[in-house]
């Protein structure tokens, strides 16, 4: 969903007005303060606004990234006033949204492996790792599967593969996974809604 | 939820229980203080701790954890006997007059029926006296010594306020100053409304809890209207839909039932799942199960499910009849060594399930592990985790790499079933790919190697219909929404008898509502309950940002999409009398206007039940109508009953000779062990979270600005306590339960103080259960080394708020 330009001026006005009152003082540092948030105010301006929400609790809060129109990077990440929720509040959490971007240095970019009794971890291809998992999952899978149960009735499930997560994904993504499971017939299935 | 967030504004009471609102769901309770605004009311924080909540609220009452069902079975005790009832209300919408079976009885803590080796009810006894028709007897003077009411009388005649006030630790005093102001919503024109989050959920009577309160709000007139209900602030993102979809070992998407090992027929499992009522006011919604599973069948196999075939009911797993394979079930079992290989998509049960010795030495049984993840945590890292050698480890660990949230398209379901749309703003990190686009790639994967190989029962892993890719190969986002809402099969005519009506649909075309889902094979719908989330022309009402409030109780109707069928508040006809007239002129929810409702969408089209021939009762989800006072689903009772935790204070229940939940299982390994009443262990332990860290702390923690506020594990303890121990705030200490123990800083606080038990001091301390060894280096670890492995009887989610710790100087 993209923010008219229009509907974003309102707000930036807003906005605009507060920072322009705290700069009264004669402090150099408020000065310094108001001309990088008019320069990102700029930014903000010229870039491509996407709305998306929040990834913590349940309250479902709106927020508004900016992204910019050259290098496809998000830059600015804040709360969608026009969100009926949260009204363009956030808490701690999603007020720090910013920091769940690719800007965090701590964020996983490669597929990792570690191997049996190894003490590291060491950098693998996607189709490296999908060949193997899936070696994995057919073995594990064709040894412990059970057709019939002790009273003999058919059950078809397999006893030895578990399968947690995740509330923190998209529904489309939930079914999948709910949907790949059965087909497996995994029945170790849960997630964090029981905990 | 059965209401939603900005619901909260329309209260004029709020009992907050079992949450710190103000902390955890920071938005919500903007919505509590707006109640608060517009309305004056009244809110009122109930819990072991004083917290931020607490400084907001009128007042705060502290009670000692795990003894909710005692503080609310005596404000059901003080409703009934200060007829505070709301009698209109629970005379024609609750089963308050059914007359129950002769044989059914309670005694000394237990219900008929128990077998105690089992540990498990047989319901028999449970159940309605019937007439000839099969429809539930009823005496709608409420005076019949066995009818619901009567027992319900009776059962709760003994939570008095000495006994309440001797379990809980709270004053007669202070319990008086709550049932008094909160059952005066028992009116038609005052709403109060509950909110809870794990600090109910998290115990082995959390069900019991919850079904209290609902209880409580059926007594009060309080479900199905604005500003009512009761309402679970849920703790993750999507949970609601992650829920809806059943990513669970019990259910199928949309709460389908999992089928038992007994029902080997599709026809034998529908007929155990499809409820059958005789009464003809009863629309027993659930009568249309058959058209729920066999289009979910449909959506997973297609044309390889024939009517011949029961639809390829057979390819689905079945678990044994009774059997659970929970959280703790699969741990129980890992640590046994029969599970070989996990997916762990988006958590860290290394920190976040209880006992968390066990589930680490679990998890070095595996011979594989998978995880999907934006960052790295304590359960990927477990081969080099504290006192472990990778060297003797012999698990192979894949850690692939996903995209945040902002970086794909998709919905996600709020704790008020609106179902957002949400938009990609930017690509992922180099090799990071949406967690729906690695399930895709995984099953590929694995399908390819049956197609080339063969192996065990090949045929739900062939025959699922899995193309859920755009034409570059990537995961298609939309094409997944729309198998989830459903679509028809071939061309159909839609006839409504009752309108005149005949709509055409073509072949493809899609479900705009579950009421046209069929059990023939000529329909698919992946979750029944996401039906009408797309209209017939395809488009996405997901999507929705009108800002438009026709009602002026806050809806939003044009807002996103709200399951079932952008009903806003569930039980919706319960707002109105018989005749469809609004309870509450101010806030009119709904109202019959003599051929249609008006308002929220109601809980289906049919007039108010004073119509006997066309008219429906409002809770038409309930096999007979009505609100359930009785409520024999759940596996300890039909009435909640007070059980102590399976750790606590107290070596024998004031209420009765049934120490803990007769109904919840025992886990038996050598790591799970018990201290019951032990002076080693003499305190009472909580956990929760706090405003900066989410959960496991596995997002939060790696977040330098959230960190910086909240860096470390700590443990609070209330200042009698400290000065006893001789314990100085910040000052560094040893938490330790039987299991486990945990080191972390001292901060001795007023927020706790000691409770008065049966007449002796119980203190309480409580833990933050955000961190791990593995980030940041100096913050602590998993507080879960000190809980317990047991369950709620019906849910199994951990009791992590009541357990037994001994706090030492370091």
């Amino acid at each position: 969903m993209e923010i008219t330009r229009r509907g974003f001026l309102t707000l930036s006005g807003a906005l605009g007005s507060g920072v322009a009152l705290s700069s009264l003082g004669v402090d150099l540092g408020p000065a310094k303060a108001y001309a990088a948030e008019i320069n990102k105010m700029q930014r903000v301006m010229a870039a491509r606004q996407v709305t998306t929400v929040c990834c913590y609790c349940s309250v479902g809060c709106g927020l508004i990234c900016s992204v910019d129109r050259n290098t496809g990077k998000i830059f600015n990440i804040e709360g969608d006033p026009e969100h009926p929720i949260n009204e363009g509040s956030l808490c701690a959490k999603g007020a720090g949204f910013f920091d769940l971007t690719e800007a965090n240095k701590y964020r996983l970019r490669k597929v990792l492996y570690r191997a049996p009794m190894s003490d590291r971890w060491e950098e693998k291809s996607w189709d490296w790792a999908l060949e193997r998992i899936a070696r994995l999952v057919k073995d594990t899978r064709d040894k412990g599967f059970v057709t019939r149960n002790a009273k003999g009735e058919l059950v078809n499930r397999c006893e030895t593969i578990g399968h947690l997560g995740s509330s923190n994904v998209d529904n489309e993504e939930c079914w999948l996974m709910s949907v790949a499971c059965r087909s497996m017939g995994l029945v170790y299935i849960d997630h964090q809604a029981r905990v | 939820m059965t209401n939603h967030y900005i619901d909260l504004k329309n209260s004029d009471v709020i009992l907050i229980m079992g949450s710190n609102a103000a902390e955890h769901h920071p938005i919500a309770f903007k919505w509590i203080l707006r109640a608060k605004e517009l309305n004056g009311a009244r809110l009122i924080h109930v819990d072991p701790r004083y917290t931020r909540t607490s400084a907001r609220c009128d007042y705060h009452v502290p009670l000692r954890s795990g003894t909710d069902i005692a503080f609310l079975g005596g404000m059901i005790h003080y409703i009934l006997g200060n007829d505070k009832w709301f009698k209109d209300y629970v005379l024609n919408y609750t089963n308050a007059s059914f007359i129950v079976s002769p044989d059914f009885y309670f005694k000394d803590g237990l219900f008929s029926g128990y077998d105690s080796k089992a540990r498990k009810y047989s319901k028999d006894t449970w159940v309605f006296d019937k007439d000839a028709k099969g429809i539930p007897m009823r005496d709608m003077t409420l005076t019949h010594p066995r009818c619901v009411f009567q027992l319900m009388k009776k059962h709760y005649s003994r939570y008095t306020l000495e006994k309440v006030s001797s379990i809980t630790g709270v004053s007669k005093e202070d319990l008086t100053k709550v049932y008094a102001e909160y059952s005066a919503t028992g009116v038609p024109d005052k709403a109060g409304t509950e909110c809870y989050a794990l600090g109910w959920t998290h115990h082995t009577t959390g069900s019991q809890i919850i079904r209290t309160m609902s209880i409580i709000q059926l007594l009060l007139g309080n479900m199905g209207i604005a500003g009512g209900g009761v309402n679970a602030l849920r703790g993750e993102p999507n949970v609601q839909g992650s829920t809806d979809h059943c990513i669970l070992y019990g259910n199928l998407p949309g709460y389908l039932k999992m089928p038992a090992a007994s029902q080997d027929t599709l026809a034998k499992y529908l007929e155990k799942c499809t409820p059958k009522s005789s009464d003809p006011q009863s629309a027993n919604y659930y009568q249309n199960y058959p058209k729920f599973f066999v289009s979910f069948l449909k959506s997973l196999f297609h044309d390889k499910a024939t009517k011949e075939n029961g639809f390829g009911y057979s390819w689905l797993p079945k678990l044994d009849d009774g059997s659970a394979t929970s959280l703790m079930h699969l741990f129980d079992e890992m640590y046994k060594g029969k599970i070989k290989g996990l997916f762990a998509v988006g958590t860290d049960p290394a920190v976040s399930s209880p006992n968390t010795t066990k589930v680490r030495k679990a998890l070095e049984n595996l011979d594989w592990l998978v995880g999907e993840n934006i960052f790295d945590n304590e359960t990927y890292c477990f081969w080099k985790g504290p006192g472990v050698d990778p060297a003797k480890v012999k698990t192979e660990v894949f850690l692939l790499p996903a995209s945040a949230s902002m970086e794909k398209e998709g919905s996600q379901s709020n704790s008020g079933r609106w179902v957002q749309w949400k938009y990609k703003a930017a690509e992922a990190p180099d090799d990071a790919i949406p967690v729906g686009e690695i399930t895709i790639k995984i099953l590929d994967a694995v399908r390819a190697l049956y197609a080339k190989e063969g192996g065990a029962c090949p045929e739900p892993i062939l025959n699922l219909k899995w193309d859920y890719k755009n034409a570059r190969g990537r995961f298609d986002v939309l094409k997944v929404a729309k198998q989830i809402n459903g679509h028809f099969l071939k061309d159909t005519v839609i006839e409504d008898k009752a309108k005149g009506t005949k709509t055409e649909f073509k072949k493809g075309q899609l479900v705009p509502t579950f009421g046209m889902l069929a059990d023939d094979g000529s329909t698919a719908g992946g979750n029944w309950i996401m039906a009408g989330s797309f209209d017939a022309a395809g488009n996405n009402k997901m999507m929705k940002r009108g800002k438009d409030d026709p009602t002026g109780l806050g809806l939003y109707p044009n807002w996103s999409y709200a399951w079932p069928v952008n009903r806003r508040i569930i039980y919706n006809r319960a707002s109105c009398d018989i005749n469809g007239k609004p309870y509450n002129p101010k806030r009119k929810l709904l109202e019959w206007t003599g051929d249609a409702w008006v308002g929220d969408v109601p809980d289906g089209p049919w007039p108010p039940q004073a119509d006997k021939q066309k008219g429906k009762y409002p809770f038409i989800m309930k096999q007979d109508g009505l609100g359930a006072l009785f409520g024999p689903g759940m596996v300890e009772g039909p009435f909640p009953e007070h059980y102590e935790p399976l750790e606590g204070p107290l070596s024998k229940n004031p209420l009765s000779g049934q120490l803990i939940n007769p109904a919840i299982k025992i886990f038996k390994s050598d790591l799970d062990k018990v201290a019951n009443a032990d002076e080693k262990f003499p305190y009472v332990c909580t956990t929760y979270s706090c405003t900066e860290h989410w959960c496991s702390g596995a997002l939060t923690r790696w977040q330098a600005w959230l960190l910086e506020a909240m860096p470390e594990l700590y443990v609070e303890i209330g200042e009698p306590l400290a000065k006893e121990k001789g314990i100085e705030n910040g000052q560094r200490v040893r938490v330790s339960s039987v299991r486990g123990a945990v080191e972390c800083v001292a901060m001795v606080t007023k927020r706790f103080r000691p409770f008065l038990v049966e007449g002796k001091t119980v203190h309480q301390v409580g833990l933050p259960f955000n961190y791990g060894w593995l980030h940041p280096k100096d913050g602590g670890d998993s507080t879960n080394f000190l809980t317990p492995t047991v369950g709620d009887a019906n849910t199994f989610c951990p009791e992590y708020k009541a357990f037994m710790v001994n706090v030492t100087k370091l």
